[in-house]
């Protein structure tokens, strides 16, 4: 019997693997090996951090190939790339480097300001970001294997991502106290196709894996992720923009297993030194709130 | 007969739901009190690196360790294969297995996500009908001992192998709907080996 590459379930099972984990933002081997040996299921390569990429501005790109496989090389858990929205050359290169995960991210400068990557065309599973679960379905009905709540990325501000999953979270709870009749108007008003609305309203939750990201700098706040209904936690600049990375590492992948249990959350708070110093994001001038990119 | 299923990462959730179709008396496992309860335990896919560390830093490694050791019934998917083997042959630093399974595995044997695949595969244990089996970053198999019996194969390699007590698949069966895998897991390897100790 032949063997079937890049299926659906080939895509959206590699996500459920990373389920009750920490994904993490690294931008060199050493920091990679750090986040490894810290118990991350995953490592996001990326040339910024999203704090760096506030601060110095400018367009953010996707990373250079060298850095990508020399961080692929230095660990063997999997290995994300961020691509542009709707860059789909960048991600052609990303697949082609065999990264396990593409990220069409709002946190990199977008290409395109209508339209997102056709995802269905690649091998590669994709994740995305969403606000909303309008925007959740039209990512999924790209072919998005996985998806991310957005949060304010670079801030380690995590009320954006708190607001993001309690609207996700409130919307589907809404679908499933609909009748069967009212979901055409739901699917018109969330702008999504009518399948995946009546599937969500059925089922009560997303067909794919849902994570959350942006703006999560300690412990207790991936915890607060997890109890908010988070598949698993990405997190970017909260760890190697903090006092002890490897340290603060290691403790939130703690806190995201047992985020219901408050003294794990207690202890692995305990000595952390310093977090990122953040930004709120009310300061935020908005053309420069990142998590309104995407459409 | 109570199956504990190890969750402190991966698709625990889907072991639980697969056993649950079983019936079977199923909880998730974190902590020693859990563990000391089981009949017998699942290791879930996931990040194998990820599930040991954390068994290290919450102390249940060794429990675990030495329940496998003294006979207790374990399945382990992916992940898990790579958790119940003796032997990793491409192990990052210091990485540590509960052991169990006379076997040596291969890490990520089929290649990275790109490479990953689903297929159909014949299960030699006594399905009359052909497996969807779902291999993501999956390992195999690349040595097994003389008690070990390998139960299906792609291009040659073992992704599928039992001892006694124990069973291992390179592929996730949790995914899939098809709950077989499990049933023979309870019923044939499970609790006959329960019965024996007993």
């Amino acid at each position: 019997m032949a063997e079937v590459t890049g299926t659906g379930r080939v895509k959206r099972g590699m996500a459920e693997m990373l389920k009750g984990g920490v994904i993490m933002d690294v931008v060199n081997a050493e920091q990679a090996k750090i986040a490894e040996d810290a118990g991350a299921v995953a490592v996001m390569a990326l040339e910024r951090v999203p704090a760096d990429i506030r601060a110095q501005g400018g367009v953010a790109r996707m990373s250079d190939p060298d850095m990508i496989e020399k961080i692929q090389a230095s660990v063997s858990i999997p290995v994300m790339a961020k691509a542009r929205i709707g860059h789909f050359v960048e991600a052609q290169v990303l697949q082609s480097l065999n990264v396990d995960y593409i990220d069409e991210s709002e946190v990199l400068t977008p290409s395109d300001y209508e339209n997102h990557i056709d995802k269905w065309n690649f091998t590669v599973p994709f994740v995305c970001g969403a606000t909303n679960l309008g925007e959740a379905l039209r990512r999924i009905n790209e072919g998005a294997a996985m998806i991310r709540s957005k949060g304010e990325a670079g801030t380690g501000d995590v009320s954006n991502a708190m607001m993001h999953m309690r609207k996700i979270g409130g919307e589907i709870r809404r679908l499933s106290s609909l009748r069967e009749d009212e979901l055409y108007v739901a699917a018109k008003e969330l702008q999504a196709p009518y399948a995946l609305v009546k599937e969500v309203a059925e089922t009560g939750k997303l067909p794919v894996v849902l994570f959350t990201a942006g703006g999560i700098a300690t412990p207790a706040d991936a915890a607060l992720m997890m109890a908010m209904g988070a598949d698993g936690v990405f997190i970017g600049s909260g760890i190697f923009k903090s006092g002890n990375p490897a340290q603060r590492a290691a403790a939130c992948v703690k806190a995201t297993t047992f985020w219901d249990d408050p003294k794990v959350v207690a202890d692995a708070s305990r000595g952390l030194g310093e977090a990122m110093v953040g930004i709120n994001v009310a300061d935020l001038p908005a053309p420069h709130r990142l998590s309104e990119r995407g459409w | 007969m109570k199956v504990g299923v190890l969750a402190l990462q991966g698709d625990f959730r889907e072991h639980l739901n697969a056993l649950i179709a079983c019936g079977v008396d199923v909880f998730p496992v974190r902590h020693n009190e859990e563990l000391a309860v089981a009949d017998a335990l699942i290791i879930p896919g996931g990040e194998s690196t990820t599930i040991a560390h954390l068994a290290q830093t919450f102390g249940i490694f060794d429990a675990i360790k030495f329940r496998i050791s003294s006979g207790m019934p374990a399945y382990g998917s992916c992940a898990g294969m790579i958790l119940l083997a003796d032997e990793i042959l491409d192990a990052t630093k210091d990485q540590k297995t509960f052991g169990g399974l006379d076997i040596v595995v291969r890490r990520n044997a089929f290649g990275r996500q790109v490479d990953s695949f689903e297929t159909e595969i014949e299960f030699r244990d006594g399905f009359p009908e052909p497996l969807r089996a779902v291999f993501i970053r999956a390992p195999w198999v690349e040595q097994v001992g003389p008690k070990v019996e390998v139960l299906a194969t792609v291009k040659s390699h073992p992704v599928a192998v039992r001892s006694r007590t124990l069973l291992a698949t390179s592929f996730h069966p949790e995914l899939t709907g098809d709950h077989r895998i499990h049933q023979y897991f309870v019923d044939q390897v499970a609790r006959p080996a329960l019965k024996k100790v007993q």
